[in-house]
Parts: structure tokens; sequence; C-alpha cells
């Protein structure tokens, strides 16, 4: 009886917007007019007057830099911000949104796929794609139709998994296709993806964006939120740009649009150089890792680091490049104080002298410091203030009379956030309700106050705007300037090529090239990768 | 008028317990027509909540290193009465011999269990819940299931003693040291607070108000005072009082001003993030453990000093009262948060509310049901206003 009930009053509705789109001619060239929004938070307007359209059947790219009100924008679509809590209309295929949560929006046909994937991990990818809209009869679950189905929308994602899989045994790339898989269960007419590729390699990447624009060809419409600007240009049909909550200008894709071009809307000034500008002075070697050998911790006899060797001098910028899985993280932890695998053999030689770094207080004590790929996870403590994030790894240095000095410590906390301009109110604020790159900035500060000589930085501007990133090269080339040496990991060719003197290629736990920066360049660094592929097999 | 009412609104959580208490207790003192508070009354309630307030002490390290809980504190407590019992009843030991003793046996039980939690990285959960089975079962076989009694008086005087009154009362029936005790603790509070709001200024650094701060040190010391002549009228500080007040004065300072206490914190917050920024995170857990199970063993010594007597079942859920008493206090149960004074602030409502609803002669299952409303309305006060702040 229910059920007879939901579906006229589908079919009610679904006339209603028949008629609308009738009456209105201009209308049904957009599935979605977002018409003046404003959103507020106290003390912030997140959004301010924002107008947003999105024709049938088009990729729609909506960028801007951190906080520029990306998110706030889609959370007021797909209704977890409900109606009422901000000012203006939403039209979605020719009717009025009144949406008080996601049920409703997901109802409508706009699905918002989350860049924190939201799938339970224990679960299978069957019962994911359709968990919360299970296939079911008197309240029971018919598991041959979830298979059928589930393996009808694989193929469609072009997933070759078995539905039975669970989540937690297949890769983020492989999880992203669920996600997508279980937005079609649900018919999707608006498929949002905030950052879908940020955490894929390059495979992976590709392979998403091909799937977008096949989805396209079905009359599926999408908007997709990116700081990846040339995947952005590779799909995107329309760019509209936002910055400090206002929308600052919608593009249309044509040949001659540039990155450059995107970015002086997103930042409202030309950026004439993405890295800032540096005249290396280049001293003697500072630091020596010789024929460092490492095993995995978990696969007995897997040997992740083969042989590797490499060198940084004093001033120099070293990065280090390779797809992901080449071993470099590895790497760069199980030199630091052995934080990553077993059995690790080789020799580490700072100042031409041999070292022993068997833990991380050794290494930090050495003038080694390590600021990790994962600051959420692994960099901050979340829950604790800027001044404690900041203290953190140097604390030792303000001890007097057995106690932490608490004043010299809020002097200290200070004095970093106006060098490393860190955009706080004060340094009481909880490093979790800061942006990603104010947290970067947290992170090197904390670092930076233990006086090191070597810092190795495993992607130092992931996730983070452009504006800031510009920020966090300036610091480091400040860093190398005081005569510091850094290692820069980075899956983000341009950022290796700008920032590094040197460039070592590794790939599967080995070395696989050097190069000047004079011989670096993205193709030169593929070869590196492909030739060694070769030998390998 | 504004800064008090913004002042108030940023301590609110921090407050909120301390209020509560403070209404518990005037609820009280009213239905129990002023038993409460009689100052035989109070010395009661202090001696009879001592073993939860050492407990509580030892549990939020615990709790601060990641929401680990340590559920065998009950039985070790049984444990360390049960030896007690041997060595001063049966062996005639010398009772600070047989003291020192048992906290080294604490100590080592702490090393044992310590071992398993840090560093072969069991559950605490399960390792603490399998030594709640140990040291019962061992207990119960140590005592051969009797009850050993009575003790000498040299030993129940820890938990029943009070400190002598070196000035006679002067005539009066006050007890002056305990007033002269009260009058140097004010002071050293006073010149404290004044030094730190001088250090403060002197780097320009935000301070309260110069009235908000004479009030703030008049409630201070107006409490301290009518605290200590409260006792003062009575026998004195009892020496267990004597002794918390230092373990919580030596806890805080531990846990909020030295870097040990920092990394306790910092373990809590994010353990990957602690452990690559240089912490031994193992250290600090180990340590954790073996500390609580020395203060479990104090616990058990003060507890059977109190009992008069090592019973195979002294103890039982004496775990779940200092667990308790934490999160009412507003440790977090996923660590990083809390404070060793609002699990003392915590372990005082369960007290009151124990103390207070046997005067009143509630039933001991009433006190149970009642007890655990008030746990579950604490938690719920503060995850609400956590995520009201986000």
């Amino acid at each position: 009886m229910f059920g007879l009930h939901m579906s006229r009053l589908d079919k009610l509705s679904y006339m209603q917007a028949e008629y609308k789109v009738k009456g209105d001619e201009e209308m049904a060239e957009f599935i979605l007019e977002m018409r003046n929004i404003t959103k507020l938070f106290p003390g912030v307007r997140a959004l301010d007057n924002v107008n947003f359209k999105v024709r049938k059947g088009e990729v729609h790219a909506l960028v801007g830099e951190n906080g520029a009100g990306k998110s706030t924008l889609m959370n007021v679509l797909s209704g977890i911000y409900p109606h009422g809590t901000y000012a203006g209309d939403i039209i979605f295929d020719g009717q009025e949104c009144i949406f008080s949560n996601i049920k409703d929006s997901e109802k409508m046909g706009i699905v918002i796929i989350h860049q924190e994937l939201a799938l339970e991990p224990y679960l299978s990818i069957g019962e994911n794609i359709f968990l919360r809209n299970e296939r079911s009869k008197y309240g029971f679950i018919n598991w041959n139709t979830t298979h059928i189905q589930a393996t009808e929308l694989l193929k469609k994602v072009r997933l070759k998994e078995d539905p039975h899989t669970l989540i937690s045994e297949i890769g983020v790339g492989k999880q992203q296709l669920v996600e997508i898989a279980k937005a079609l269960s649900k018919d999707v007419k608006l498929l949002i993806l905030d950052e879908p590729t940020a955490a894929l390699n390059e495979d992976d990447s590709e392979n998403l964006l091909k799937l977008i624009l096949e989805l396209k060809a079905e009359g599926i419409s999408s908007i997709i939120i990116s700081h990846k600007l040339n995947e952005v240009l590779k799909v995107a049909d329309t760019i509209t740009v936002l910055r400090d909550g206002a929308t600052i200008e919608t593009i249309q894709k044509d040949e001659d649009l540039t990155e450059d071009r995107i970015i002086k809307g997103m930042v409202g000034r030309q950026l004439v150089d993405r890295f800032p500008k540096r005249t290396p002075k280049i001293g003697n070697i500072n630091f020596e890792i010789k024929n460092w050998n490492v095993y995995d911790p978990a696969i007995e006899g897997k040997k992740v680091i083969k042989n590797v060797n490499l060198n940084v001098k004093k001033g120099e910028i070293v990065g280090i490049a390779g797809l992901m899985g080449s071993g470099r993280t590895e790497l760069a932890m199980s030199v630091f104080g052995k934080s990553y695998g077993k059995n690790i053999s080789g020799e580490i030689v700072k100042d031409g002298k041999k070292i022993e770094l068997h833990n991380i207080k050794q290494a930090i004590n050495n003038g080694l410091a390590y600021v990790t790929e994962d600051r959420k996870s692994a960099g901050l403590i979340l829950i604790q203030d800027i001044k404690n994030n900041i203290s953190l790894s140097g604390i030792q240095k303000l001890k007097k009379n057995m106690l932490v000095d608490e004043n010299q410590e809020i002097r200290v906390a200070e004095d970093f956030r106006k060098k490393m301009n860190i955009k706080s109110p004060s340094i009481l604020q909880k490093t979790g309700n800061l942006s990603g790159g104010n947290q970067q900035k947290v992170v090197l500060s904390k670092w930076i106050y233990t006086e090191p000589d070597v810092l190795i930085l495993d992607e130092p501007t992931r996730g983070i705007d452009v504006g800031a990133k510009y920020e966090i090269y300036t610091i480091i080339n400040r860093l190398v300037d005081e005569g510091k040496s850094v290692i820069i990991i980075s899956s983000e060719l341009p950022e290796i090529l700008g920032m590094s003197d040197r460039v070592y290629v590794m790939n599967e736990g080995r070395i696989v090239g050097e190069l000047d920066k004079s011989q670096a360049s993205q193709e030169s660094i593929m070869k590196c990768i492909m030739q060694s592929n070769r030998e390998v097999v | 008028m504004e800064t008090i009412i913004n002042i108030f609104r940023k301590n609110l959580r921090q407050y909120a317990m301390l209020i509560a208490l403070v209404v518990i207790m005037a609820f009280f003192q009213i239905a129990t027509k002023g038993v409460l508070l009689l100052p035989m009354n109070v010395s009661n309630l202090i001696l009879q909540n001592s073993y939860v307030l050492i407990l509580a002490v030892g549990m939020t390290l615990c709790i601060l290193t990641g929401g680990n809980i340590d559920l065998s504190v009950g039985s070790v407590c049984a444990f360390i009465g049960g030896i007690m019992g041997i060595f001063v009843i049966n062996m005639k030991m010398n009772v600070g011999l047989a003291v020192l003793l048992c906290l080294l046996i604490g100590g080592i039980i702490g090393i044992w269990q310590g071992f398993w939690i840090a560093y072969v990285r069991i559950p605490a959960f399960i390792v603490t819940l399998a030594g709640m089975l140990i040291f019962r079962g061992l207990t119960i076989t140590m005592l051969k299931g009797l009850t050993l009694s009575p003790f000498p008086e040299s030993f129940t005087n820890i938990s029943a003693g009070y400190i002598p009154d070196l000035f006679n009362g002067f005539g009066t029936k006050l007890n002056i040291l305990t007033l002269f005790i009260g009058v140097i603790v004010s002071i050293i509070y006073i010149y404290l607070e004044v030094k730190k709001r001088a250090e403060r200024k002197k780097y320009d650094f935000e301070v309260t108000p110069g009235y908000l701060f004479i009030i703030q040190l008049i409630l201070v010391v107006a409490a301290i005072g009518v605290f200590t002549y409260w006792l003062a009228v009575y026998k004195g500080i009892p020496i267990i009082l004597a002794l918390i007040g230092i373990l919580i004065l030596a806890y805080s300072i531990f846990t909020m001003k030295t870097v040990p206490g920092r990394y306790l914190y910092a373990m809590g917050g994010n353990e990957k993030a602690a452990k690559l920024s240089g912490i031994n995170t193992n250290k600090v857990l180990f340590f954790s453990y073996v500390n609580m199970a020395v203060l479990a063993a104090l616990a058990g010594i003060t507890f059977t000093a109190r009992l008069n007597a090592a019973s195979p079942q002294a103890g039982v859920n004496f775990e779940l009262d200092a667990i308790a008493a934490c999160f009412i206090g507003g440790a977090s149960a996923y660590g990083g948060i809390g404070t060793v004074v609002g699990g003392v602030i915590g372990a005082l409502v369960m007290g009151v509310l124990n103390n207070g609803m046997s005067i009143l002669g509630v039933g001991s299952d009433m006190q149970m049901t009642i007890k655990g409303l008030v746990l579950l309305i604490a938690v719920a006060f503060d995850v609400l206003s956590k995520s009201k702040s986000k």
C-alpha cells in the first residue's frame, strides 16, 4: 500500500516538472540553477550571492582556492545544509528544491561523492553499492538481485571485481569506481565529485576521467571540484571560478584556455611564476644514504627499497620523483629513525661522519626532519592548538626546572605564526579548524623549531590551494638559503621540476635516474621510469 | 559584565562538573537537613572515598593515552590487601616495610600488564580484563577464601588517623595546625597566582581583568578557609587527605606542566603524529600502566586499613567507580582530553551521591541506578556541548 502511494506521488511531481519545463523553454537548457545563494556562518559570509548554472549533459568544473566556498556550495545543493539555513533558490530539473537532508536531494537524482569516501570497509562491494538502498522484499535482502544488479553496475563503471569482494581489499582507485556505481544505482542525474583524483595515481585518475566523459555521453551531468587544473582542462566543458565565497566568472572551455588563465581568476592576480625565484648557493655534501635496503614489515622476504644511494648538499633542494608505490615514502621513513620497514641495512653519512639512527629521537637529535605526506592523520594533533603542535618535537628545548616554560612556548609559537604567516586569530586555535595550507605551515613550524639540517618533505603541498603553495615554496627556499638541505618527494612533476636543483627518479624501490636541473623534464623523468620497467621485465 | 559572561561561557565545560558538584552538595545538604556537611560527615566522606580518588588519578593518565582503561584495579586492590594481611598479621612484619613491599609488588604487576599492553600491543581492555580475573583468583587462593583481621593500629591509622595537633588547640576545641595549614596553602596559592599574572602581563599576554582576579582569589581562599575550619572543628586533617592532596597536586603538575605530561596528551590526541614527532609512545603507555598499578596498590593499602581486614571480596567494582569518575570529570573516551582535577571532581560527585543517598536511606540498588544515570547524563552533556561548539 505504502509503495503504491509513493509511486503516485513521484509521478505527480514528475508531471509537474514536465509542465514547468514546457512552460519555460530557456530553463530546459540548464539542469541546475542556483540563484543568489548566500550562506552565513557565525562571523563568516561563506557564500555571497553565488550564481551557478549547470547545463544538461555537461561536465562543469568548480574551481577556487581552499575556503573559496566550493564545498559549502555543494553542501547547500545536496541538502547537508537544509533549506532555510541559506538564502537563495535552487532550481533542479525545472523544479524548485526544498531539501531538508541528503535523502531529499538523492531522490531528485543529485548524488555527491565526497573526497573522503563513504564506504564501509568490511562490507562487500555489492553491499556497499546498495547501502541504505537495499534490494529487499518484506524486509529481507534479496541477495540474488543484489548480486546481479551490482555486477551490471560494475560493468558499467568498468571495474573488474567480484561484488562479494570486501571494500578493504581493493585500492582507492577502485573504491572511487564503487562510489560511482553506487551513485548510478540511485538513478543519478547530476553527479558531484569532490576532488575525485586527489588520492589516485595517474592511471586511476585517467580511468576515472574517462568514465566521467562516458557518463556524460549517456546524459549524466557532473560537477567536479578539483585542484588539478590539467584534469579540469581535460574533461570540463564549462568552468566556474569561486573566490572568497563569490562567483568570479564562468568560462566556456575552448582551445586557448590555459591553466594560468584559470589561476588568474582563482587568486585574483596573474601568478607570473608559480615557483618563487631562487639563486642556489650549493655547498658540500651534507647528507648521504649508501646501499640502503629495506624489507616490507608485513610481507616476509619482500624487499621494498633496493640498494638506494643518494646524497644532498648544503643549500640544495633535491627532488625525488616517481609513481605512487615506487617506494619514496618508505625510503624517507626508513631513513628517519627506522619508522618504516624491517631488516634495514645500509649507511647514513652526515657531515662526513657515519651515523646510526635507530629511532626517531636519534634522527631528530642528528638534525633530521621528516614532514609526512598525510598531515591530518600523521602530522598534527588536530584536537590540540597551534602552540602545542609547534612545540611538540622540540619541547625538550623549553624545559626549565623540570617543567615546560609556557611563557617561552607562547613566544615561540607567536613568532612562528608571524614568520610563517599562519592565518588564525590566535595560537590557541585548534589545528583541526585550520585550512590545509595553514595546517601545513604549522607542521613545517614544528620541524623548523627542531633546527634541522636536512628536511625531507613528503608531498609538501598536497591538497593545498595555489596561493598557499607559493607561500610554502617561499618557506622552502628560505630554508635552503640558510644552508639547510631539503629533499622533496612529490607526485606533482611540475612541483619537482620547478623547485629542485637535482632530481632522483625512483621506481620499484630503486633509484633509476639522477638528473640535473638542466636535464630534468617531464619526458626525461618518464623515460627513466619506462626504461627501468623494461629492464626489470 | 559582558566579560564575566564571556569568561563563564568559555570555561563552561571546564567548570560544569564543579558547578554540578556544588549543586548536588547543596541538594543533599537541604535534603539531609544539614547532616551532609556536618564536620564529622565531611571527614567521613573523604575517608570513604579515598580509594576512588587515588584510582581516578591513575585512571586519568591511562585514559589520556587513548581512552585506555584499566579493569584490573579492583582485583589488584584486593590482592595487595591480601598480601598486606599476610605480611602484617601472619608474618608480623613491620608496617612501613610491608607498605613499601606492597607498592613494589604493585609496580611489578604494572610492569607485567604494561608489557603486554605497550610492547605486545594487546588491547588494554583485554589485558586488564585478564588481570581482573588473575588477581582476584590469586587473592582468593592466597587468603584461602577467608578474611584476615584485625590489623595493628599503626596500620589502620593510615586511613583512620588524623594529623596530630602540634599546638594542642590553645585551649580551644579547634585543631590549630589544620587552620595553620589552611592559611599557608592560601598564601602559596595567592603568591603563585599573582606571580603568574605578573609574568603574563610582562609578556603582554591576555589576563583576566583585575576585579575578576581579586574575586577569584577571594572565592578560592574562602573555600580553603571554610574547608579547613570545618576539618579543624572535628579532628583535624585526616592523614589520608594529606596524602591525596599531595597526589593530586603532584599529578596535576606532572600532566599539565612537564614534558612527559605533554607526551601523554599528544599520544592520546594522535598516536601516529606523536610517534613521528619523536615520542616513544610505547614507553608512555607502559609508564601509564605501571603507574596505575602502583596507585592501585596504594588504594588497596588505604582501603584495607580503613576496613581493618583483608578480604577476598574487597575492591569489587572499584575499577568501574574510577572509570566513571574520570568520564564524569570530562575525560574523552578517545584520549587526549581530560585532567586529574576533573577525575577528582568526578570521584567527589559520585562520593557525595553515595554518601547523601545513604544518609537519606536510599537502598544500594537505587544508588547504583542513579549513579549510572549521572554518568550517562554527564557524558551526554559533554558530547552535546562539544558538538555545539563545532
